[in-house]
């Protein structure tokens, strides 16, 4: 479904701002896979989600989806085939359009717009219909503005406007990074629902070791613009919380020493 | 009495200044200064193709579009070469100076004998025909350009509020709202943008065209501060309205311009000195800013005090 071929992004080439984020990626993910991306900071895992979305276009390197070869698509023209969810709650949604205006909006991801009414009869009683299934009670105020809702219920709107033209592949970028315990809870298991429901193949970068140990079928690890770690199946599913953070500790280690000692000390005992 | 009948069709004429103003401020998020260049455009456009004996509703028309294409180039000056929004406007705004000047082929443009628009809504009554209320009397030719004018601003009005609600319109809402979340949704920001400002000058010049209409004459200097009379308009409109909905910020717009015109008209029959004028507008809006949040502020600590 997606394959990542060697990219590399450096941003403020040859300035003291130098930072070399993306060295050389490497990834195929299949259809279906729900994959969690993990790191430490400034490892490069939330700038290979927006490598994918084309947020920026990377360096070198190719990507590819479903077979075409999106390297060098800017970001709304690869929207037709991605749905995203950011962690800041305020950049899903538009902030002094109501609930139902939003919900339209997302109904014409990658679609082309016309002058056609933005509601149709038949669309409200479906996206009431969707709301509802949430189980937030937001059915009721699809007349209000979203910049009236909490953090936590605009997380649950983008994911539910994400996934509303079937995406071919969903990038969730720490979504729940900014939401109270209880509001994360709620997404993530509003998360697992969409994901479960409609099969999508799933790229999730996350900072809590609870939700990468339980989620997801796959686990990447990166440190320094790289894929250091790569579990898939039974080895993901037997890792816990414990084995993801004594990875770290491992990682940071070996990053106090130098590095070709710590190459050279990986090869000899790992 | 005949003067408010007049500052009511000033009133009318403006709105369309301050829709296209609403568009490009409000809806946009774009701060756009090629007003006073587009609205000088519709005016000079219209009375040159009026003089040349072109149709009023055609050449009331094709001031619209020229204002489109006014707002266009500002729109790519800003979204494909990068150009801050606030200088785009100002370039195309100089820009356009000029090209009014070659428009008319001198400064300004009398239609004393033309067909137009105006004489068209003097047509629906004998010229001394007079409407009594009470002890004021009412020419009812100007009543009829009234008409004329709340006809076409209704029917800008209601073409506008049906085009925010479709999925074009919306989109174009959405970007002024969160640009990053709508090109995440498929839109190339760029484009919308520069669609937005060509649909916002092209009401503007409409104004302008309406305008040279009613006033007899195109002028090169006519759109030198306009621009503060849409934002005017807009803002106390907003003040009135209190309301963020599509249909109420189009009314809201409208009302502000008429009750600002009221205002102005009534401010000179009580004596202001003509020159003063600019300074009063810059007072109103500056009133309009301050005063829904003083007041808002007075009631609280009025309430504390209790």
């Amino acid at each position: 479904m997606l394959e990542i071929d060697q990219i590399a992004k450096t941003f403020h080439a040859n300035t003291p701002n130098e930072v070399r984020a993306l060295q050389g990626v490497d990834l195929k993910i299949e259809n279906g896979s729900f994959v969690i991306v993990i790191g430490t900071n400034g490892s490069g895992k939330s700038t290979l989600l927006n490598a994918v979305a084309g947020s920026f276009l990377v360096d070198t390197g190719q990507l590819r989806l479903k077979g075409q070869d999106i390297t060098r698509w800017p970001e709304h023209r690869r929207a037709k085939f991605i749905g995203r969810v950011f962690q800041n709650p305020f950049t899903g949604t538009a902030p002094s359009m109501t609930i139902a205006e939003n919900l339209a909006l997302a109904a014409k991801r990658g679609r082309t717009r016309g002058l056609g009414w933005a509601f149709g009869s038949s669309s409200k009683t479906d996206l009431y219909e969707r709301v509802r299934a949430m189980g937030l009670g937001l059915e009721n105020r699809l007349n209000n503005a979203m910049g009236s809702l909490s953090g936590g219920q605009r997380q649950s709107l983008t994911l539910l406007m994400a996934g509303l033209i079937m995406p071919d592949l969903l990038l969730l970028d720490e979504h729940t990074a900014a939401l109270d315990p209880k509001s994360a809870d709620q997404v993530i298991r509003l998360t697992e629902d969409v994901i479960r429901r409609d099969k999508l193949t799933t790229m999730m970068v996350t900072h809590s070791m609870h939700q990468a140990a339980h989620l997801g079928d796959r686990l990447i690890m990166m440190v320094r613009g790289k894929v250091l770690h790569d579990f898939q199946g039974a080895e993901k599913k037997r890792l816990s919380p414990q084995d993801l953070l004594d990875r770290f500790e491992d990682v940071r280690r070996s990053e106090q020493l130098d590095e070709t000692v710590a190459a050279m000390l990986q090869r000899q005992y790992v | 009495m005949m003067q408010l009948v007049g500052s009511f069709s000033m009133g009318l004429i403006l709105s369309l200044l301050a829709l296209g103003v609403l568009i490009s401020f409000r809806i946009l998020s774009f701060r756009d200064l090629t007003t006073d260049g587009s609205i000088t455009l519709g005016g000079t456009v219209a009375a040159t193709l009026l003089v040349a004996g072109w149709n009023p509703w055609l050449a009331t028309f094709t001031a619209f579009l020229a204002g489109g294409l006014a707002g266009t180039v500002t729109g790519v000056l800003a979204t494909k070469f990068q150009i801050n929004g606030l200088l785009a406007g100002i370039l195309v705004m100089t820009a356009l100076y000029s090209v009014n000047l070659r428009v008319m082929g001198k400064s300004n443009l009398p239609l004393i004998q033309q067909k137009t628009l105006m004489t068209l809504a003097h047509s629906v009554a004998a010229p001394d025909s007079k409407l009594s209320l009470g002890r004021w009397e009412i020419p009812l030719q100007d009543l009829g350009v009234v008409g004329m004018v709340a006809i076409i601003i209704c029917g800008v009005a209601a073409t506008m509020y049906a085009f925010f609600r479709t999925n074009l319109g919306l989109a174009m809402r959405a970007t002024g709202d969160n640009p990053d979340m709508i090109r995440a949704l498929g839109v190339e920001v760029g484009w919308m943008t520069t669609f937005g400002l060509a649909l916002s000058n092209g009401l503007v010049a409409l104004s302008g065209g309406l305008l040279v209409q009613y006033q007899g004459y195109a002028d090169v200097q006519m759109g030198i501060g306009m621009v503060v009379w849409g934002f005017a308009s807009v803002i106390i409109g907003e003040s009135l309205v209190r309301s963020r909905q599509i249909g109420m910020l189009l009314i809201g717009a409208v009302m502000g311009s008429l009750l600002f015109r009221l205002l102005v008209a009534i401010a000179l029959k009580w004596g202001l000195n003509p020159n003063d004028l600019k300074l009063v507008t810059a007072l109103f809006v500056f009133a309009a800013l301050v005063l829904p949040n003083g007041l808002e502020t007075l009631r609280r600590k009025m309430r504390v005090a209790n």
